[in-house]
């Protein structure tokens, strides 16, 4: 069996099928991966018992605007970066954002007067907790992100793959802030950037393998 | 050329709003654009040109399938271009070449040069045998042997909707098997 190119492109037009946009499939993926990645919150951490004491801290607070701003970033660039022609000039300056408001919640707690000393916030209690909760917990929003990506076309797949996981590193970030009880935006800074840096290059060499069309 | 990607962007846009006659001639004009692009990609890379025809075949099944990626505000021509480039470096990478695309082996080709001729592609030939029984059925008859859905439909006393389903699937198909070689 041969197919003439004439043949091929008569048959594509017969083919009336219609997709749905990238974002729409992206939306659906997160939230089917969203309760996955939420039960393993409930089942190993469970929010912090003092919650309500520790909204009325602006660095707990602070720790859902970086991580929320992260992903909301990722999300728009990996929706940028799903068409062909795409690339990251003019984007990547999102990705400023989060780490602007880290850094001045670092400087503004550098200003302020402190119980304990700079390096004992910044290791903190919780540190392996953190680097190995946030990667588990992105997992499932990695996979999802990226079966959702497949539905675009990215030119750059590792690129692509990697703000995927970024993305799911800021979802799961989110989650995991709820739980702990280091607030310094010293501990943020060192040990949420590393767990989302592993997450990060799980994406890319993810993202070079499935995201080719 | 600047009116010529003017007016595959018009026909596309029509295309999206469900113009099938729009979208027939949008494929038919850019066919032999990217013929022209994909021989000077495959010559630049020391292969011999007659293989561009499985390239211009994987790049229109591409634009296909994709189409939903396109910025009906956004010109045509860059976003087809960078689907073409693509798909030319991946062609040339599973002959193991180094790549070295010129971003212009697309965008320069003037119309004059167009009319190379068509060879069957083999490659795609090849894939279409492993499609599943149905969905090869499906394909060869309205491809090869041109019946309409509906006329399809009545000779494998399938629904036409089951045939359109059928039909969209072989042609996905066929660029997954490209993808797992």
């Amino acid at each position: 069996m041969r197919m003439e190119t004439d043949q091929l492109i008569r048959t594509l037009a017969a083919d009336n099928t219609r997709a749905r946009p990238v974002g729409f499939v992206l939306a659906l993926a997160l939230l089917a991966a969203a309760p996955v990645s939420l039960l393993m919150f409930f089942t190993e951490l469970g929010v912090r018992p003092d919650v309500m004491t520790a909204m009325r801290n602006p660095f707990f607070d602070l720790k859902f605007a970086v991580t929320l701003a992260l992903a909301t970033s990722a999300i728009l660039v990996s929706l940028h970066l799903s068409r062909p022609e795409a690339s990251m000039r003019g984007w990547g300056w999102l990705f400023m954002i989060p780490a602007g408001l880290l850094v001045a919640g670092i400087s503004s707690e550098m200003m302020m007067p402190q119980r304990l000393p700079m390096m004992t916030r910044l290791v903190g209690q919780n540190s392996r907790v953190c680097m190995s909760a946030i990667p588990a917990m992105s997992l499932p929003l990695l996979a999802a992100a990226l079966i959702a990506l497949r539905h675009g076309a990215p030119t750059r797949p590792a690129l692509a793959g990697a703000i995927a996981g970024l993305l799911s590193a800021g979802i799961a970030a989110t989650f995991y802030a709820s739980h702990c009880t280091d607030d310094s935006p010293l501990f943020v800074v060192t040990w949420y950037t590393i767990a989302t840096a592993l997450v990060t290059a799980v994406g890319a060499l993810a993202g070079s393998r499935v995201l080719r069309f | 050329m600047r009116e010529r990607e003017d007016e595959w962007t018009g026909l596309m846009r029509s295309a999206i709003s469900g113009d099938g006659a729009a979208y027939h001639r949008l494929l038919k004009a850019i066919a032999p654009v990217l013929r022209a692009g994909a021989r000077r990609g495959l010559a630049r890379a020391g292969q011999p040109v007659d293989q561009s025809e499985d390239i211009v075949q994987d790049i229109l099944l591409a634009v296909h399938l994709k189409r939903h990626t396109w910025d009906a505000n956004a010109p045509f021509a860059p976003w087809l271009f960078a689907i073409a480039r693509n798909k030319l470096i991946d062609a040339l990478r599973r002959r193991g070449r180094r790549v070295f695309v010129n971003i212009d082996d697309f965008a320069e080709t003037l119309p004059g040069e167009a009319a190379a001729e068509t060879v069957s592609a083999s490659e795609v030939a090849a894939r279409l045998e492993s499609l599943p029984a149905r969905q090869r059925a499906v394909l060869q008859s309205i491809a090869v042997d041109s019946a309409s859905i509906r006329d399809t439909a009545a000779k494998y006393s399938m629904s036409e909707g089951a045939v359109r389903v059928a039909l969209h699937r072989a042609l996905a198909s066929l660029t997954a098997r490209l993808r797992e070689q």
